[in-house]
């Protein structure tokens, strides 16, 4: 049901673990399943040197936290607040439609992070885009039972 | 990547068929494929198989053969016994009860009838997974045509009072069915003495062929027709009868019964192992279901800290199968309805493992499990906030 991409991202996690000095954390919990991801970033002059994550949920959210990590390393905040879900869906190649939710909650993981590190330098928080409001396409019930 | 061994643990799911039920099976595709309904010698060939087998199928319950109808599976047998009662009753009363942990083939046909405008109870069930005699009987109206409970849940194992249910139904004059699907050749089944009016049954759960099953009616329940069609069992159940699978089901449930206490024994010793080793070696697990009223093959436990799709993800990895109930699995999103009846939080749902284990597995299966499994707990706690947070607290004390 998962592409090799998410596979490999799954198994190998990157950039997995704490920082203890973090400058900036967010944690996100999914309303659709009850799943949490924390996101732990260091920031020297504006960009992004070091990212981690923790997270607690199905292959699709640890190989999205994983890639998400990957994408925002080296980034500036102003490109990093930009990788989207779908991007990260689209770097791993793809996410079952009702898996989307899970790369939903790497985004907002960064943008509660960054937020964190903003607030604590006294500079105005940016505008996170409706946090609820989930891809919930593909949501039919497909439960079996055996 | 295909991991170099398959380790099975999730008989409750399927089983292989036996190579033995393969055999016999295999003849009545090219050779003995007369329609039984015909006239000439090989239909008449045909028709002696699936006698045979009905014979083989009421032996194992302690009913007469013409109580047997063959069925396409559990499915439709739970389907039909609901469905077929309701409709052939409902001058009597318009109330079904059930219980809240049954099967989605129970659970679903409920919702739809209630639909249809007929009133259900779904009985809740105690910490163990028990249907409590009490709120059976205080359920219980004028109105009730149908009590529906399963015999063994497939999930948590536990077995449910049947011979108890079955009394108070007799003595309040209200139809029995239960879903005996995880039930058969696993514990000693007695229609007459538990006083089951009908039971649901189905052939690959006890190594035989999938798509094929039985229910058993006892003589004189009033039941209408499921499908309507041409008049193969004694104008109850229309269609070509499905020759191969109903010998399959003959011969896997008279050889589940025969070998059923050697390899109880033999299956719960390995699981006792797996279960008592696994509740030492792993921190903050807990057992799911009863204690000792399970399923000799069922072990359902819950990993705080970790969700199920992710273990199931890397035990198979390491070529072991298995299940959760985890929301992250379930297609709805919502975990187990079955751990969420017994109590569980959501979160312990949600890290739960189903290991059922069966006629192949051995004490290196158990060893092998053991040894993966843990490796698999420790790796998904270090990536979990929860894990995180729980080791911070313990510091603190
Ligand atoms: C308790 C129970 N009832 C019914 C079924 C459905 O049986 P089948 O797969 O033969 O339709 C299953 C298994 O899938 C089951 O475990
Ligand atoms: S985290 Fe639950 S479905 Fe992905």
């Amino acid at each position: 049901m998962y592409s090799e991409k998410v596979m490999d991202h799954f198994m190998n996690p990157r950039n997995q673990g704490e920082i203890t000095d973090a400058d900036g954390v967010g944690e996100v919990g999914n309303p659709t399943c009850g799943d949490i991801m924390r996101i732990f970033l260091t920031i020297r002059d504006n960009i992004v040197t070091d990212v981690k994550f923790q997270t607690f949920g199905c292959g699709a959210a640890v190989a999205s936290s994983s890639m998400a990590t990957e994408l925002i390393k080296g980034k500036t905040l102003e490109e990093a607040w930009e990788v989207s879900n779908k991007a990260v869906a689209e770097a791993l190649e793809g996410l079952p439609p009702i898996k989307m939710h899970c790369s939903v909650l790497a985004e907002e993981g960064i943008h509660k992070a960054i937020n964190d590190y903003r607030i604590k330098h006294g500079l105005e928080p940016w505008e996170e885009k409706n946090p609820h409001s989930h891809d919930h396409h593909g949501h039919e019930d497909e439960t079996c039972s055996s | 990547m295909t991991a170099e061994r398959i380790v099975y643990m999730d008989h409750s799911a399927t089983t292989a068929t036996d190579p033995a039920v393969v055999d016999a099976m295999a003849p009545w595709f090219s050779k003995g494929y007369g329609n039984p309904s015909s006239l000439y010698s090989i239909a008449r060939e045909s028709k002696k198989a699936v006698e045979v087998a009905r014979n083989q199928v009421a032996a194992a319950l302690g009913a007469k053969p013409d109580e047997i109808y063959f069925t396409s599976g559990g499915t439709e047998a739970d389907n039909w016994a609901i469905k077929g009662v309701v409709s052939a009753n409902h001058k009597k009363g318009n109330h079904i009860i059930t219980c809240a942990i049954e099967h989605h083939a129970v659970l679903h046909t409920c919702e739809y009838l209630e639909k249809q405008g007929f009133s259900v109870t779904y009985l809740p069930v105690d910490e163990t997974g028990q249907v409590r005699i009490s709120d059976l009987k205080a359920a219980i109206t004028d109105q009730t045509i149908l009590v529906t409970i399963m015999f063994a849940n497939n999930e948590i194992g536990t077995i449910e009072p049947i011979a108890e249910i079955g009394k108070v139904c007799r003595e309040r004059g209200v139809y029995f069915h239960t879903d005996a699907v995880q039930a058969i050749g696993n514990v000693t089944i007695d229609v007459e003495a538990m006083n089951i009016d009908l039971l649901s049954l189905s052939a690959h759960k006890f190594y035989g062929p999938k798509g094929i099953g039985a229910l058993y009616i006892r003589k004189g329940v009033r039941i209408d027709n499921l499908l309507h069609g041409g008049g193969q069992e004694r104008r109850k159940r229309a269609g070509t009868e499905n020759i191969p699978g109903i010998v399959g089901l003959g011969l896997a449930i008279e050889r589940a019964i025969a070998r059923m206490e050697e390899q109880n024994k033999r299956v719960s010793a390995l699981r006792d192992r797996l279960l008592k080793e696994i509740l030492k070696t792993i921190p903050n697990t807990r057992l799911n279901g009863h204690p000792t009223e399970r399923l000799p093959g069922n072990i359902n436990v819950s990993f705080d800290f970790i969700e199920g799709e992710s273990m199931l993800l890397l035990l198979d990895h390491f070529g072991i199968c298995a299940s959760t109930g985890s929301a992250c699995t379930s297609g709805s999103l919502e975990p187990s309805h079955v751990l969420l009846a017994i109590g569980l939080p959501a979160e312990t749902a949600h890290g739960s493992l189903r290991l059922t284990l069966g006629a192949e597995n051995t004490e290196d299966d158990v060893t092998y499990v053991l040894e993966q499994l843990n490796k698999v707990v420790i790796r998904l706690r270090e990536m979990s906030p929860l894990y995180a947070d729980h080791k911070k607290r313990s510091c603190n004390v």
